[in-house]
């Protein structure tokens, strides 16, 4: 597949947005189980702001996805089948939860009902990730996508990402929590690995269900394409094809590999030792970075089927 | 069972000529949906949008290879996964005769349905921007105004080898069932559980087989054909003997 920038900052900006408001929610949640004082409500209020923003950024890019961003309300009609239109309700319905949230914090609300609206924040948010994962798992033929590891990955990277913001967040405004912050990080972006490189190792070693067999119903070894019908390419051409080495491929997954894990919990042992969140922001800018790359190389890995229609120009 | 419209193309008569191909971009951008965007259309890298592609591929081995020519559209699967991943319901499939179509006035061009076809059968407009696909000319087989032999997808009027047929796979007998039971038509990628209506008929090998007793005579029991000499030149036939 060719990835989609667009796709790629929207699944990543809203990752991190949702991972963001899990850090904020935990952090009134272990407070008001007395495992640590209270933060002040900004922190919890402007964190918020600071959530939306994130959030706001990936729906903006989604719109860069559309040919027709005008008609975009019509998208959350098919819900019932859809999981693309499941996650056009849960996105706007998440950002609500997260305004009433922090808005709650701010305007100094009871804590009831600032742990029910945190209780449905986290509710929508993780319905959120399993409708952005499914968007890609449900496809049965794109065989690298079709595992539960798909949803699985884009939680646990939201979630690492997130609460590395958090952290850094933590150590802006409440200090006290930079320790559990940090260590919660640590534990997500290790888990995030784990199941990262269980995926890259399935991929590895995935067999095509489709062959040039069974795509054009001849039974022989040997077939060879000789025209694909036309030579200026078309969109088969271009959305389904990455166009890249297989070098440049596996320099984008040690690129990830550096960038998303060792690296950036290198840099929250160090900030987090000195409390310092400049150290911490860096952290997180450089593993978002490393999160582009590896959303590109989970689109570019996957390989469509209807390739196979498409080997030979003439 | 209701009424399942699909193409059946035999690959033991197509000749790769394109003319499904040429015709079907002829009707479908005159008609009342709009036209079909092209690129470059006389120059370097011509690129557009088309319902329908025919293909080649050679099998086998060289000396020992058939080229087969494989015109692809869309099938029309009887369980099409473009159709539940679309979020606005624009990518639709119609319960009275099974057509897999797309309301391009509902499409907003987010590509997920081609991601979620095996086939690729497809394609953006890129200056309309929204999915187009292959729709069986559905403005053109139902069109009271046009002769009742005209009534089918132009590609099967244009096709000069009759390759292509056009009818209700479910009605047992069609001509189009009768072809897919009688001469081993097959659909594509059958892993995915699609169940495409359009089939393919297979290439055939034209062979005659010959057994021994069939290269003699049945009315020659004693072999003497072959024994008897030819008559000289010169002497008379039996024109010289027999007055008419």
């Amino acid at each position: 597949m060719r990835p989609a920038f667009s796709v790629i900052f929207l699944t990543t900006l809203i990752g991190a947005g949702q991972g963001l408001f899990i850090a904020l929610y935990m952090a009134e949640l272990g407070a008001l189980l007395g495992l640590w004082t209270m933060p002040p409500g900004l922190y919890f209020a402007l964190g918020c702001v600071l959530s939306l923003a994130f959030l706001a950024a990936g729906l903006l890019a989604s719109f860069f996805h559309l040919g027709r961003p005008e008609r975009a309300w019509r998208s959350a009609a098919m819900w019932r089948t859809s999981w693309l239109s499941r996650e056009v309700i849960a996105l706007p319905a998440f950002m609500a939860a997260v305004a009433a949230f922090g808005l709650a914090h701010y305007l100094r609300g009871a804590a009831s009902l600032t742990l029910a609206l945190g209780a449905a924040g986290l509710t929508l948010a993780l319905l959120l990730f399993i409708c952005t994962g499914m968007i890609y798992a449900c496809i049965q033929f794109l065989q690298e996508w079709h595992t539960p590891l798909t949803v699985i990955n884009y939680t646990l990277f939201g979630c690492a990402s997130g609460f590395l913001l958090g952290t850094a967040w933590a150590a802006a405004q409440a200090p006290a929590l930079i320790g559990v912050s940090a260590l919660w990080t640590a534990g997500f972006t290790l888990c995030a690995l784990l199941t990262r490189l269980a995926s890259l190792a399935r991929n590895a070693r995935i067999r095509p269900k489709s062959t040039i067999q069974t795509a054009i119903g001849v039974k022989h070894p040997r077939i060879a394409q000789k025209s694909e019908g036309f030579m200026g390419g078309s969109f088969n051409t271009r959305e389904f094809f990455h166009a890249r080495s297989f070098a440049w491929l596996r320099g984008v997954k040690w690129t990830f590999l550096l960038l998303v894990f060792p690296l950036p919990l290198a840099l929250l042992a160090a900030g987090a030792a000195y409390a310092s969140w400049p150290l911490l922001a860096a952290a997180f800018a450089l593993q978002y970075l490393g999160l582009l790359a590896e959303r590109w190389y989970f689109f570019a890995q996957a390989r469509h089927p209807q390739n196979l229609y498409y080997q030979a120009i003439s | 069972m209701s009424k399942q419209l699909a193409l059946v193309i035999d690959l033991n008569v197509c000749v790769g000529c394109h003319a499904c191909v040429t015709s079907c971009k002829e009707w479908n951008t005159s008609g009342a949906a709009g036209y079909m965007s092209d690129d470059n259309p006389y120059a370097r890298d011509p690129t557009g949008t088309f319902f329908n592609r025919v293909q080649t591929f050679e099998v086998g081995e060289y000396p020992n290879t058939q080229t087969v020519h494989f015109p692809k559209s869309c099938l029309h699967c009887e369980d099409p996964p473009c159709v539940p991943v679309c979020p606005t319901g624009a990518s639709y499939k119609r319960a009275e005769d099974g057509i897999v179509l797309v309301d391009y006035d509902k499409c907003i061009g987010c590509k997920y349905c081609s991601w979620a076809c095996p086939y690729g059968a497809r394609e953006v407009d890129e200056h309309q921007k929204v999915m187009k696909k292959c729709t069986l000319c559905v403005d053109r087989i139902y069109d009271e105004s046009l002769p009742s032999a005209d009534r089918k997808p132009a590609c099967v009027m244009a096709c000069p080898t009759s390759a292509r047929l056009f009818g209700d796979v479910h009605d047992a007998e069609s001509a189009v069932s009768r072809a897919i039971r009688d001469s081993g038509g097959y659909a594509l990628m059958p892993e995915w559980g699609t169940h495409p209506a359009n089939h393919y008929l297979p290439r055939r090998k034209t062979e005659i087989t010959l057994h021994r007793d069939e290269l003699e005579r049945v009315d020659n029991p004693l072999k003497i054909d072959g024994k008897l000499p030819k008559p000289d030149l010169r002497a008379p036939s039996l024109d010289d003997s027999t007055s008419w």
